[in-house]
């Protein structure tokens, strides 16, 4: 090959070249845009979505910002996020302790989704999985001093379903009950009432995203007296009776009298 | 005739034809984007829900739906699955583009149409010259760059810097920040590049030329032959580029109906042409027949 037919057509090269700046361009600005896509996937945990989102990184793909329910919302409650709300650019979201969802039975907001990013199959608001509500401070929940606040368990739309009050003993006047406040996540919707009625400066139950607030026990574990129900008996051979080598005539009761007289001897 | 200065472009149209026929499509388009914004502020601020939403998905009378398709196909390519409102909505959308040309969207609804025209008018008035240079093809690729990006990070990427969507959503659900982003362009428009934002780099026009390729409404300098050269179509096409092969094609036997996509037919070449070489017109009128006859007499 000679060196003339190595030699580019001058503006066949120039096209190359601009070509190649534009795509170079285009590539790190889509760098940027990716990242930046990355961070916005992080929702703060106060700023909570509507009803009928599976998952963030779902939502992200399917909400298309057009506001409708927002717009349907009978409360207002809901609100596209701007600038300086730390929540993917244009998308819905509620605080709790600002003002929670109201939890209508007819869900206008998801009926106005056109996209289903909010999930159509949503039909029961019961259904619906905000977040989860969690008594974050134990040592400022009224209820845990021992007084009857109750505020929490008393605005719950799901009352004594997906807040229940435990009681407990009162240790420190030994004679009262204390009664504490139980979420119970199979019922509780993550529609923040909760959070908007506790009655201290800051909040002592919050709702948080389901994965913040909720523990997983290892898929191995297996709880003994659950098991024990499903079957019917128990699943572990039961202990061998330990033999004592006592005196003649004595005895171990093991129900608490300890060491005994045999009857009779 | 010596091509008239940037700032006068339109000046000798309004004396030849009257103010109105100098600037009617102009008026009637800025009319056109101000009526379908008040139609979306009467719902938040009066309580007639004429139509509920933003650009990128409306509901007209409660019961039409509109979705814009190029941030549908971004939801599709970054997984989620489409659904028939949002279906329905995007295929009426993409029909009345199709049908009147891709970036009609451009001029005659966006409200980025405001700011960059401003800028170019401004700029034609200061005499700012040069800036920063961009191939026009850029949006394409900034196009395909939203679309793998939304593949890549399984979410609608672009829409949380679409200066399109952000100022329409500003407005609209009120967002101070919509104020920074017009300034920003306007400014990019103003000094640093010209007819950047809109005729080089915004993918929404991108994909938006691309659905109007075929469209059949366009515009035609069907009177060529009138054209003494002022250069004013030039000046005010935000697209200046479409124009010459329509206009100076002749003698190539090219038709004198504008076909390249990028046009966005907003009509001001119809307006600032004091000759009246231009007019709206539709694709099938590109015939040369008059050209190949004139060719026909002469050849024997």
């Amino acid at each position: 090959m000679n060196a003339q037919s190595k030699q580019m057509n001058p503006s066949r090269r120039r096209f190359m070249q601009e070509t190649a700046r534009t795509v170079c361009g285009v590539s790190l600005l889509g760098l940027g845009l990716g990242v930046y896509s990355r961070q916005t996937h992080s929702l703060p945990a106060t700023a909570l979505r509507p009803p009928g989102v599976k998952s963030e990184e779902e939502f992200l793909s399917a909400c298309i910002r057009c506001g409708l329910c927002v717009r349907d919302c009978p409360y207002d409650i809901l609100k596209l996020s701007t600038f300086s709300d730390e929540v993917a650019l244009g998308t819905p979201f509620f605080i709790a302790r600002k003002i929670p969802c109201e939890m209508c039975e007819d869900i206008p907001c998801v009926k106005a989704c056109p996209t289903s990013a909010l999930d159509h199959n949503l039909t029961s608001i019961d259904d619906a999985r905000m977040g989860l509500a969690v008594i974050v401070d134990q040592e400022t929940c009224l209820n845990y001093q021992g007084l009857r606040c109750d505020v929490c368990h008393r605005v719950c739309p799901l009352i004594n379903k997906a807040i229940t009050l435990e009681p407990r003993h009162n240790q420190r006047s030994g004679k009262h009950t204390i009664f504490i406040p139980v979420v119970h996540s199979d019922s509780c919707t993550g529609c923040g009432v909760c959070e908007r009625a506790c009655v201290l400066e800051e909040a002592a139950i919050k709702v948080l995203p389901i994965n913040l607030a909720k523990g997983e026990i290892g898929k191995h574990y297996r709880l003994g007296w659950e098991e024990k129900e499903k079957a019917g008996k128990s699943l572990v051979t039961p202990d061998e009776e330990h033999k004592y080598n006592l005196p003649e005539g004595l005895k171990y009761e093991h129900a608490g009298e300890g060491l005994m007289k045999e009857p009779g001897k | 005739m010596m091509a008239n200065l940037p700032e006068d472009a339109g000046k000798a149209a309004i004396a030849d034809k009257g103010w109105w026929k100098a600037n009617q499509w102009l008026i009637l388009r800025r009319l056109t984007q101000l009526s379908i914004l008040a139609l979306f502020l009467v719902g938040p601020y009066m309580g007639y829900w004429i139509i509920k939403g933003n650009l990128t998905s409306s509901l007209v009378l409660e019961v039409l739906p509109l979705t814009d398709p190029y941030i549908l196909l971004q939801s599709f390519i970054a997984g989620h699955e489409i659904v028939s409102t949002a279906l329905i909505g995007a295929v009426i959308v993409t029909v009345f583009y199709l049908l009147l040309g891709g970036r009609v969207y451009c001029s005659w609804l966006c409200p980025i149409n405001f700011v960059t025209d401003a800028a170019d008018w401004l700029r034609r008035r200061l005499h700012i010259k040069g800036g920063a240079r961009f191939s026009s093809k850029t949006r394409y690729w900034i196009l395909l760059m939203t679309l793998l990006v939304a593949a890549i990070t399984t979410s609608i990427a672009w829409e949380i810097v679409n200066p399109v969507s952000i100022v329409h959503r500003g407005i609209i659900f009120g967002s101070g920040f919509a104020v920074m982003v017009v300034v920003a362009i306007f400014i990019f428009d103003l000094l640093i590049s010209r007819k950047g934002w809109c005729g080089h780099l915004c993918p929404v026009g991108a994909f938006y030329s691309l659905l109007g390729h075929y469209s059949p409404l366009r515009v035609s300098a069907s009177k060529r032959e009138q054209c003494d050269d002022c250069m004013d179509c030039f000046m005010v096409c935000p697209e200046e580029q479409v124009i010459k092969p329509a206009l100076k094609g002749e003698s190539k036997g090219i038709g004198p109906v504008i076909m390249d996509m990028n046009c966005t037919n907003c009509g001001r070449c119809i307006d600032v042409c004091a000759k009246d070489v231009f007019t709206y017109s539709n694709r099938f009128n590109n015939s040369t027949l008059l050209n190949v006859a004139n060719k026909k007499e002469v050849a024997p």
